[in-house]
């Protein structure tokens, strides 16, 4: 322990985990003050979301050694986020939460660099995200969660023997919390399960019938969503309801109000109105610290390599007591988010029919009656008729012409699979390599042509 | 640990080569779903199928329905589709197009159908929706009404449920509202 006159270093506990050896480091760790430096200088993170989550995870990974910063929000901020989003004051209300948060942190921690974005995470190019070492997410929808993880995705690329290319991997840090209970999970693409290939773990929504809720309503909820649903569109009808408009929603909470003392039910408030619409559930600020401290904890390990990172998937629940478990899920191979595909080389000539006729022959494929897509771009469709007569002329073009004369990309194909004498409906990714252009040598061929 | 020099470089590269010129569009996973329901879509004769969008865009597509039996022979009826990014974890929003005097489809063009809501499963695909559609025109009930008059006339006086429609459907009135002529 240092005695009381000498300064303290500010990265003392940090010199902890990077200047000395141990037993949990990942093979590649090399102790020293040039790597706690690295870590300054090179390492770029972005932080998805200037929430719950966001605010914590700036200053969890600024006070970690991390100096350049992304944050990226599209709202501002509002007096309900005030509880736990400790970045913003009273006075902030209106302003975007990315800047906000950005300057806050930056007034505390010294040296750290912090670029804030208030926008959609749709509306920044690829090339935007390809400037991250690490993405960490404190988002709070599957739709963000999807978008990112495909964005991640995409760098992805696989070698002759469907092994991840490892500079190619974007691992990705991500963090979720609902009342008392939240999730922190890591996701290294091509090695871990993506967030598609777990999606399956999700619950359904919840629906109520709209006959429930127009003829027989039986809770409070019931009488929310027949003003918002139903309701709405009789009296506002063209107008889209908009839930971050507080004239909208404060028009649903009274008609919710009425029909409620129409059929005597209880427990229509206005906060209530506001879950039920938004889909939200009551934020608590100790939740949020817990999972960004595991999520910035984590961002920091494979930054630096400075212990094993938590395999794969951390649930917590404070509802009684204290309880937290890691699970170690699996990748899916056949994931058309993260999986490797199948490979397969082509001649620039080979016609969009010819290729169809391989995919069927090909062993690891037997795929017939196929429709293919490239990128949302329908190349051939089976199936409905009108579709396929818009794409019947497609057939006759070489598929090199019909990708735009990329070297090699992703499409993918939906048929019928007939293995073992079942048919069964497949769809499947494939990685399309195309030869005789220079510069593509080195691949082992495998199937094609 | 990532190493953090080569990383950076690699994919600035990458993003480089990869973006030739045109931004490539995002293709969600729901989209490839999407994309194979649409590709096996077995519909009666009854059913067809337009994407006003071009054949680029299977996220939002028409189905027009006319029925060859029941109280609704003789009329066309148009349904809206539009799927999400997150389908099949969602069900597709479906709005019926066309004024109608149904028991399950109230004037705003709201659908009661529970494979829409409550019972939607990753499982059922656009298929299932159109015959489950289709199924409402020859087999509609009094049980899940969003229109209680045509759900008491059906419930309580078949045939004057069945001179409703026809009215309707010619283009005249049922009670105080005008329905367009669909035959």
């Amino acid at each position: 322990m240092a005695d009381s006159s000498a300064p303290q270093s500010r990265s003392r506990d940090l010199d902890k985990l990077l200047l000395r050896p141990g037993n949990l480091v990942w093979p590649t760790f090399d102790p020293g003050a040039e790597l706690r430096d690295d870590l300054q200088q090179y390492a770029r993170v972005l932080v998805v979301g200037a929430g719950g989550l966001g605010c914590e995870l700036l200053k969890d990974l600024a006070l970690s050694g991390f100096r350049n910063l992304d944050v990226i929000d599209m709202d501002r901020i509002e007096v309900t986020n005030l509880n736990r989003q400790f970045l913003f004051r009273l006075e902030d209300v209106g302003k975007p939460k990315a800047e906000v948060a950005a300057k806050r942190v930056m007034e505390r921690v010294a040296g750290v660099n912090i670029v804030p974005h208030f926008c959609r995470i749709e509306d920044k190019d690829i090339e935007f995200y390809s400037n991250f070492n690490i993405i960490a997410l404190g988002l709070d929808s599957i739709e963000a969660r999807s978008y990112i993880n495909a964005v991640a995705c995409s760098f992805l690329e696989y070698d002759s023997d469907d092994n991840p290319r490892e500079e190619t991997i974007k691992p990705m840090v991500d963090g979720g919390t609902e009342g008392f209970k939240g999730h922190a999970r890591v996701i290294v693409p091509g090695v871990t399960p993506c967030f598609e290939c777990t999606i399956w773990l999700f619950p359904p929504q919840v629906k109520f019938p709209l006959c429930t809720l127009a003829e027989t309503p039986r809770t409070a909820a019931h009488c929310i969503e027949y003003a918002h649903l139903i309701k709405w569109d009789e009296v506002h009808s063209g107008k889209a309801f908009d839930p971050d408009h507080p004239e909208h929603m404060k028009w649903v909470y009274d008609e919710a109000v009425k029909r409620a003392e129409l059929f005597g039910i209880l427990g229509v408030t206005y906060s209530l109105t506001q879950g039920v619409v938004k889909n939200i559930i009551p934020a608590i600020a100790s939740t949020n610290a817990i999972i960004s401290a595991a999520c910035a904890l984590e961002t920091l390990k494979i930054a630096s390599g400075c212990s094993k990172t938590l395999s794969n998937y951390l649930t917590y629940n404070g509802v009684e007591g204290v309880h937290s478990k890691v699970t170690e899920f699996v990748k899916d191979k056949d994931c058309l988010v993260c999986g490797p595909g199948i490979l397969i080389e082509l001649d620039t000539s080979v016609t969009l029919q010819k290729f169809m006729d391989m995919l069927e022959e090909n062993p690891k494929l037997l795929l017939s009656k196929a429709s293919i897509t490239h990128h949302g771009k329908n190349l051939y469709m089976q199936a409905p008729p009108v579709l396929e007569e818009m794409t019947r002329a497609n057939l006759c073009v070489p598929l090199y012409e019909l990708m735009g004369r990329v070297t090699k990309d992703i499409l993918h194909a939906t048929g019928t699979i007939n293995k073992d004498n079942k048919k069964t409906s497949g769809l499947r990714k494939l990685r399309i390599v195309f030869k005789g252009i220079d510069g593509v040598t080195d691949m082992d061929m495998a199937g094609g042509a | 640990m990532i190493r953090l020099r080569k990383v950076k470089e690699k994919q600035r590269e990458m993003a480089e080569n990869a973006n030739g010129g045109a931004p490539i569009r995002r293709q969600t996973a729901g989209e490839l779903r999407l994309h194979k329901d649409i590709s096996e879509l077995n519909l009666p004769k009854s059913c067809t199928i337009s994407f006003p969008n071009g054949k680029d865009d299977l996220m939002n597509f028409e189905v027009s329905i006319r029925p060859d039996e029941g109280y609704y022979l003789g009329g066309t009826f148009l349904f809206s589709f539009q799927v999400s990014s997150i389908y099949p974890h969602e069900a597709p929003k479906v709005k019926c197009k066309t004024k109608v005097y149904h028991p399950n489809i109230d004037l705003e063009g709201n659908v009661c159908l529970n494979i829409l809501r409550e019972d939607w499963k990753p499982v059922l695909n656009i298929n299932t929706v159109i015959y489950g559609l289709y199924h409402l025109f020859t087999e509609p009930n009094c049980e899940d009404p969003l229109n209680h008059d045509a759900a008491a006339v059906l419930r309580d006086n078949p045939k004057m449920f069945e001179s409703n429609v026809k009215r309707a459907m010619s283009g005249g009135y049922v009670g105080n509202t005008l329905f367009p002529r669909i035959m």
